[in-house]
């Protein structure tokens, strides 16, 4: 945030004075950097006053239950006692579930867009993909409703719990009883909502490795396969992170679609055939008729927790590709 | 000339509005989505009726309701579940309590090789929602409806999602006909659900309950009768099983023989073998203290007209009307208003 600030630089003035101000004036520096630095700013602004609205609106909720609020996993708004466990838990599992399903698929996606397809069907493809990254989370919520649950009640769900249900250890995650409805539904149901954001960011990405960079690895040799894997994506790789890093945030914070598939039943199970609640699933269901003031703070508490959440994720990612960069590929 | 036209229809947009805003009174409310269609459907009405009444309705949920009637950002208020006494007490003002119309809830389900209606006793509602009972064929079930060839299979509760007055009139008979549910769960427009899955609305348990087979959910009389749903009959604290109707809805209203003068009171389980058990009032939250006179005419005017001829579009919409005595004892409860 502080780098918005210090990377605007200032050629040295040709002339000092009244006048120089003047013509500076005149040709926009000074107001381009008025103008730029007060947006830059109130986007500090914004985000610091959200932290403390939710800091000071949750202060019944934090007075009351102070960090057990992390680790209970009690929601019983008739007898005021609150905890997030549940919910923290269900938001980083279907976050999870989508990123593994939506990663694979999406790179590859991209690879082939941007390596290996015809830049007429690489360019065709694209635009459907820009479009369904602009449709409404609710179409994706109805058609979790009425294709992805029936599939995953009659159809994948058994076949999970037949096949690698019978696994030792892995076989807890796909234990039934099978509704349809839960976290795996809604991590599917999130993967399709987060894949064209990792393919068109990744492919934009992919296609700006010079070309230079390809005729080398190719020149020593190496095959088509090769320079993609050893040369183009390594060189991509801050790119492609911060394409799923920004996937996981739409994740975690999707109200709409994954209310609708997730079973809405706020208890913490290993297998990921039952039915779960997210935070900003219960944010949005709950917070309209909460009348209790404990309540109502609680609720805000959970969006704090989630803003929190977002935060640690976003730093942790930061120090992954800081780390990965250092392990060698494009010299930094 | 596109200059000129566009300051005309400036000038025309500016006195139209300027014109609209003399003499007419603008009346905020907000609250409870329940009664939403025929609150608008009264507005409506009433502004054609008295073109200088316009009344605002924004249908923001019950507990949103009370928050701005609070905070004085709405002229009146609208709730599904009464105010309770430590909110009545934190207010500053001094608050009425106006039932408008009656809603009613009734269980539906999914049962395989069942496609009539089934009989739900008091103990089996509360068991198969505390999850004490967990088959369809539980004696508690079977032992209602002889002759109905009930599967060996589990039930899967369905429930609301989201906070809503439907709930609160579902765990409020609950609470009345088991102490078990009542101690541990207790009754709200969200409580912590002992079992099942969360639908969100009426249409998101209706959805759960008829794609999931072996399932039971509940949902509102008129989304019911809207859809075409099938649904069970509910055995009534006189022992009588009744299949929910608007008549029967009236009959639980006056039935509640000791109507307080708050009106702040729960019909579900009244006596009465034409009672159906599982029914509401809902609520207009309005401000004993209106400085405003116009605004306080507007007002009274309304709640006035809404007792009588409004009581007329009830039906149509598929809401119960209020009892008679209940209406006389809030026409004259209009007087407190001042």
């Amino acid at each position: 945030m502080t780098s918005t600030v210090t990377t605007i630089q200032h050629a040295a003035p040709p002339y000092s004075g009244p006048r120089a101000f003047v013509r500076r004036l005149r040709h926009g520096d000074e107001i381009a950097h008025l103008i730029t630095l007060t947006f830059a700013a109130a986007i500090l602004l914004i985000t610091s006053m959200l932290v403390w609205e939710l800091w000071v609106n949750s202060h019944l909720s934090r007075a009351k239950f102070g960090w057990n609020f992390f680790w209970t996993q009690t929601w019983d708004p008739i007898f005021d006692n609150f905890g997030a466990a549940p919910f923290i838990y269900g938001t980083l599992v279907t976050s999870i579930v989508a990123l593994v399903i939506a990663v694979p698929l999406g790179l590859a996606s991209a690879i082939f867009l941007s390596e290996l397809a015809p830049r007429k069907i690489s360019d065709a493809v694209s635009f459907l993909i820009d479009l369904l990254a602009a449709v409404p989370s609710v179409i994706y919520g109805l058609l979790g409703i009425f294709v992805v649950v029936p599939l995953m009640r009659s159809w994948l769900g058994p076949f999970l719990i037949n096949t690698l249900g019978k696994v030792p250890v892995l076989g807890k995650l796909f234990a039934g009883p099978n509704y349809g409805v839960g976290f795996f539904t809604a991590g599917i149901v999130l993967a399709i909502m987060v894949v064209p954001f990792i393919i068109s960011v990744s492919r934009e990405v992919l296609l700006t490795v010079p070309r230079e960079q390809r005729e080398a690895a190719l020149a020593l040799g190496a095959t088509r396969w090769e320079s993609t894997s050893k040369v183009v994506v390594p060189w991509a790789r801050t790119g492609i992170m911060g394409s799923i890093f920004l996937a996981l945030a739409r994740a975690l914070g999707e109200t709409m679609a994954v209310t609708m598939v997730i079973g809405n039943d706020p208890k913490i199970s290993a297998s990921l055939l039952h039915p779960g609640y997210t935070i900003a699933a219960v944010i949005a269901n709950e917070f309209t008729e909460a009348t209790g003031d404990l309540y109502l703070s609680a609720l805000i508490e959970l969006g704090l927790v989630l803003f929190l959440m977002t935060f640690i994720l976003n730093g942790l990612a930061r120090i992954l590709i800081v780390a990965t960069e250092r392990g060698g590929g494009r010299p930094a | 000339m596109k200059k000129t036209s566009l300051v005309v229809s400036i000038l025309l947009i500016l006195a139209i509005t300027a014109a609209a805003q003399a003499g007419t009174i603008l009346l905020n409310a907000a609250g409870a989505t329940f009664p939403y269609p025929i609150y608008s459907k009264w507005f409506d009405v009433y502004h054609q009726k008295d073109p200088n009444i316009q009344i605002n309705y924004q249908s923001i949920g019950s507990g949103g309701g009370i928050r701005q009637l609070l905070a004085g950002t709405v002229d009146f208020g609208a709730s599904d579940g009464p105010m309770s006494d430590d909110q009545l007490k934190e207010a500053k003002i001094k608050i009425l309590h106006f039932p408008t119309v009656l809603g009613a809830v009734i269980p539906i389900y999914n049962v395989s090789g069942v496609s009539g209606e089934l009989n739900f006793t008091q103990k089996a509602l509360a068991g198969i929602y505390l999850g004490t009972i967990t088959k369809w064929n539980d004696p508690e079930i079977a032992g209602a409806n002889s002759g109905v060839n009930l599967p060996a299979t589990d039930i899967v509760v369905v429930h609301r999602a989201d906070g809503s007055g439907t709930s609160y009139i579902w765990t409020d008979f609950l609470s009345k006909i088991s102490d078990d549910w009542k101690n541990k769960v207790g009754k709200g427009t969200s409580v912590q659900w002992p079992v099942g899955l969360g639908g969100k609305g009426n249409e998101g348990v209706a959805g759960l309950v008829k794609q999931t087979p072996s399932s039971i959910g509940y949902v509102e009389l008129i989304y019911a009768v809207q859809n075409n749903i099938t649904f069970g009959k509910v055995q009534n604290a006189s022992g009588k099983f009744l299949k929910a109707d608007l008549a029967g809805v009236t009959a639980a209203a006056a039935a509640a023989k000791d109507m307080p003068d708050d009106f702040r009171v729960s019909i579900t389980n009244e006596p009465g073998p034409t009672v159906y058990p599982i029914s509401s009032f809902t609520w207009l939250l309005i401000p004993a203290q209106i400085s405003d006179a116009a605004k306080r005419d507007a007002i009274k005017g309304f709640l006035k007209w809404m007792l009588t001829e409004g009581q007329g579009y009830n039906e149509g919409l598929a809401y119960a009307r209020l009892p008679k005595p209940v209406i006389e004892k809030e026409l004259k409860a209009i007087s407190l208003i001042q």
